[in-house]
C-alpha cells in the first residue's frame, strides 16, 4: 500500500471520528451530571441544518458552525425545561427531541437540498500540506483538532476542576450535592446545553465539512452511536476518543470498500456495519462490565429539591 | 422568589391524566400555527389543511383509518413495554421485518392458491416481528445491553437489509428492473371489511388488538405484573426475579405486533414490497402510546389524531406546498406539550407562599377537591 493511500485512509479516519467524539463528548459530561438526553440525533440534525442555512447564505462556513452550536444549544434548552424543571421523563423526553429535530431540520432545509457551500476545510497554509506525512498533521478541518483538544479538555475538567468535581457529585448523588449547597439543577442546565451545543457543532461537521451538503436525515443515526460510545467509553473522556477513531475506522471500510468496488460484501452489509459493531461493542462491554457500571449513580433520575 | 410553585399532590390526578392530551393538542394547534408562521409560512392555513379540512372529507377519514390501524397496532405493543420501563424503540425495524417475513411466504406461494396463504402470512409476520426484537430481548437479559440503543441500532440494520432483498434476491424479474417484488396474488392479499372502501381487514383487527390489551392488561396476572414491574422500576431493573421475563414479554409482544402491523400494511395498502415501505410508523407509534396514556383504549383515540397528521400533511403537501416535513414537527410538538403538561398529573400549580397554597389551587380541573381528600387510593393508570 502506497504511503499517499495510507495517508488518505487515516485522515478519513479522523474525519469519520472527529463527530462521534465532539457529540459523544458532550453527551459524557450531560450524563456525568446525571441527565440522559437521547436527543443527540435530532440536535445533530439542527446543527448541520443550520450551519448548513448560514454557511451558504452567508459564504461563511465558520459562523455556520457557530450558528450550529446556538441552534443546537436552544433545542437543547427545551428538554432542559422539560426534564429539569418539569421533571418529565428523560428517554421520552429524548426521543421526542430527535423527532422534533428530524422534523425541522427537513423543514428548515428543504430549500438547501441540493446545493454545495464553502467548506471549513484545511486551516493551514498548502506549503505545509505538499508531503503526505505532513498532510496528516496539518491537513485536516479544524474541527478534527477541536475534537482533539476538546478531549484533553473535557479530561481536565471533570478530573482537575473544581467545577468538573461538582458536576460530578451531582451526577453521583444529587440530593448529597443538593444538601451541601450546590445548585444541581443549574448544573445540569449548562451540562445539557454544552452537550447541545457540543451535538450541533457535530452536525455542522457533516453539512460544512464531511459531505458538503444537506440531505434529510443527513446524520444518519450517528447521533445514536455517539450515545452508545459513551457507553462503550466507561464514561471517561480519554476512551471516548479511542471508541470514537475505532468507528471512524469501521465507517472508513465502508467507505473504502465501496471506492474499491469490493464485491464481496453487499453494499447493504457494509452500510449496516457500522450499526452492527454498536451492538457487538455495547454487548461486550456489557459482558465485560457485568455487575456493576460506571454510570453516574443518579443517571437519568429526575430531581426535585425537598424545600 | 417565584410567585407560582409546584406542590405535589398526594395521588396522581385523574383529571389531568385525561386532560394532558387534550391540552398538548391544543397548544400544538396554536404554537404550530405560531411557528410556521414565523418560518414563513402560512399558519393558520396549516394547522386548518392538516387538522380540520380532512374531517369533513369522507374519503379523508377512510384514509385516516387506514393509517391509524397500523400506529395503534404497534402503539399497543410498544405501551406494555412503557409500562414495564423496557423501551424498545426498534418497532420501525420489527415493523418492517415483519413486513419482509411475510413477504418471503407471499413469493413462495405465488403459484399457489388457497385461503390458507394469508394467515400463513400473517403469523410469519408477527414471527418476523418477534425474532427482530428477540436481538434486543436476549441482549438485555443476557449480557444487560441497553435495550434503547440495540433496538434502535436494528432500525437501521432492517432499512439496509430491505434494501438488499429488494435490490437483488427479491427482485420482480417482470418488473422491468425496479426493486420492488412482484405484487401479491389475491390469496395473498388483505381482502376489504367493508367493500367498495379503503377499508381493509387490518382495521378491525386494529380495534381487537386494543380492546384485547385492555382487558389483559386490567383483567390479568399477567397484565398486573407489567403495570407493577413499570411502576417499581428499580425492582425490575435491579430485583432479578421476574424481570427477564418482564423484558422477554415485554419485546415479544411489541415485536410481534409491529410485524403484525408490517404484514398488514404490506398485504393491504402497499400489495407488494418496496425499498419505500418504511414511513416511520415505528416512530410515531411512540408517540401515539405517549398521547394515548400507554392505555390500549386511549391508543386507539391517539393513533387517530396522529394519522390526521400523516393524512393532513399529504394533502397540505399538494394544496398550500407545505413541506412533508410539517407532519413531523406537529407530531413532536404533541408529545414535547404532553410531557410538559404532564406534571400537572403529579404537582399542582400554587400561587404565593406555602401558608396560603392550601386554599388556593390554580389551573385545575375539578380534580382538586378529590386529591385533597386523604384516604388512600391506589395510582390509578
Amino acid at each position: 500500500m502506497s504511503l499517499d493511500l495510507l495517508v488518505a485512509i487515516l485522515m478519513t479516519v479522523a474525519g469519520a471520528a472527529t463527530p462521534l467524539l465532539i457529540a459523544g463528548l458532550g453527551e459524557l459530561v450531560v450524563e456525568k451530571s446525571g441527565v440522559l438526553n437521547l436527543g443527540v440525533e435530532g440536535m445533530m440534525l439542527i446543527g448541520a441544518v443550520t450551519g448548513f442555512a448560514v454557511g451558504t447564505t452567508t459564504g461563511l462556513p465558520v459562523l455556520g458552525a457557530v450558528v450550529a452550536m446556538f441552534a443546537a444549544a436552544l433545542a437543547a434548552a427545551i428538554f432542559a425545561v422539560l426534564t429539569l424543571t418539569l421533571m418529565a421523563n428523560q428517554v421520552a423526553t429524548g426521543l421526542a427531541l430527535t423527532i422534533f429535530g428530524t422534523g425541522v431540520s427537513a423543514l428548515i432545509g428543504a430549500p438547501f437540498v441540493g446545493i454545495t457551500t464553502n467548506t471549513l476545510g484545511p486551516i493551514f497554509p498548502d506549503a505545509l500540506t505538499s508531503s503526505p506525512l505532513l498532510r496528516l498533521v496539518f491537513g485536516h478541518s479544524p474541527l478534527v483538532y477541536i475534537g482533539l483538544a476538546l478531549t484533553f479538555g473535557v479530561a481536565w475538567f471533570l478530573n482537575r476542576s473544581r467545577a468538573g468535581l461538582i458536576l460530578r457529585a451531582v451526577g453521583e448523588s444529587d440530593s448529597a450535592a443538593h444538601a451541601i449547597g450546590y445548585p444541581v439543577l443549574k448544573v445540569r442546565y449548562l451540562a445539557v446545553l454544552f452537550g447541545g451545543a457540543m451535538a450541533g457543532l457535530a452536525g455542522s461537521y457533516y453539512s460544512l465539512v464531511l459531505t458538503p451538503m444537506w440531505a434529510e436525515r443527513l446524520t444518519a443515526g450517528r447521533g445514536w452511536i455517539a450515545i452508545a460510545l459513551v457507553v462503550f467509553a466507561s464514561w471517561k473522556p480519554g476512551r471516548m476518543l479511542l471508541g470514537a477513531y475505532l468507528f471512524g475506522l469501521v465507517i472508513t471500510m465502508e467507505l473504502q470498500a465501496k471506492a474499491a468496488g469490493f464485491n464481496m460484501f453487499a453494499p447493504e452489509f457494509l452500510a449496516s456495519l457500522p450499526y452492527i459493531a454498536t451492538i457487538a461493542v455495547l454487548a461486550i462491554i456489557s459482558a465485560a462490565k457485568r455487575g456493576g457500571t460506571n454510570a453516574p449513580a443518579c443517571l437519568g433520575k429526575p430531581f426535585r429539591a425537598a424545600t | 422568589m417565584t410567585l407560582l410553585k409546584l406542590e405535589p399532590r398526594r395521588e396522581q390526578s385523574r383529571g389531568m391524566m385525561l386532560a394532558a392530551p387534550v391540552i398538548a393538542v391544543g397548544l400544538t394547534l396554536v404554537v404550530g400555527a405560531i411557528v410556521f408562521t414565523l418560518l414563513g409560512h402560512n399558519g393558520l392555513a396549516a394547522i386548518y389543511e392538516i387538522f380540520i379540512r380532512p374531517l369533513f372529507n369522507p374519503y379523508r377519514w377512510q384514509d385516516l383509518l387506514v393509517k391509524a390501524a397500523p400506529l395503534a397496532i404497534i402503539a399497543v405493543g410498544l405501551a406494555i413495554g412503557f409500562r414495564a420501563n423496557v423501551w424498545n424503540i426498534g418497532g420501525e425495524g420489527q415493523y418492517i421485518l415483519g413486513g419482509l417475513a411475510g413477504t418471503g411466504i407471499a413469493l413462495l406461494t405465488l403459484d399457489m392458491s388457497g385461503g390458507w396463504i394469508l394467515p400463513v402470512m400473517l403469523v410469519c409476520g408477527i414471527l418476523g416481528g418477534m425474532a427482530w426484537a428477540a436481538i434486543p430481548a436476549a441482549l438485555k437479559t443476557t449480557l444487560g445491553v441497553n435495550e434503547i440503543l440495540s433496538s434502535l441500532m436494528l432500525n437501521y440494520v432492517a432499512i439496509q437489509l430491505l434494501y438488499y432483498l429488494m435490490r437483488g434476491p427479491w427482485k420482480d424479474p417482470m418488473g422491468f428492473n425496479f426493486p420492488q417484488t412482484a405484487m401479491f396474488s389475491a390469496d395473498q392479499t388483505l381482502p376489504y371489511a367493508i367493500p367498495g372502501t379503503l377499508i381493509h381487514l387490518g382495521i378491525p383487527i386494529a380495534i381487537a388488538i386494543a380492546l384485547t390489551a385492555f382487558g389483559v392488561m386490567t383483567r390479568t396476572i399477567t397484565g398486573f405484573q407489567v403495570r407493577v414491574v413499570g411502576l417499581a422500576p428499580k425492582a425490575a431493573a435491579y430485583g432479578g426475579f421476574g424481570a427477564a421475563s418482564t423484558v422477554w414479554l415485554a419485546l415479544m409482544v411489541g415485536g410481534g405486533l409491529a410485524g403484525l402491523a408490517g404484514i398488514l400494511e404490506a398485504a393491504g395498502p402497499f400489495g407488494q414490497m418496496v425499498p419505500q415501505f418504511p414511513t416511520g410508523y415505528g416512530y410515531t407509534a411512540i408517540i401515539v402510546a405517549f398521547l394515548g396514556r400507554l392505555n390500549p383504549l386511549g391508543i386507539l383515540a391517539a393513533a387517530l389524531v396522529l394519522a390526521l397528521t400523516y393524512v393532513g400533511g399529504e394533502s397540505a403537501q399538494t394544496t398550500i406546498g407545505l413541506p412533508s416535513a410539517a407532519a413531523g414537527v406537529f407530531q413532536a410538538m404533541m408529545l414535547f406539550f404532553l410531557l410538559a403538561t404532564d406534571i400537572l398529573v403529579r404537582y399542582r400549580i400554587v400561587s404565593g407562599s406555602p401558608a396560603t397554597a392550601r386554599t388556593a389551587p390554580a389551573s385545575e380541573t375539578g380534580t382538586a377537591g378529590s386529591s385533597e381528600a386523604a384516604k388512600p387510593k391506589t395510582v390509578t393508570a
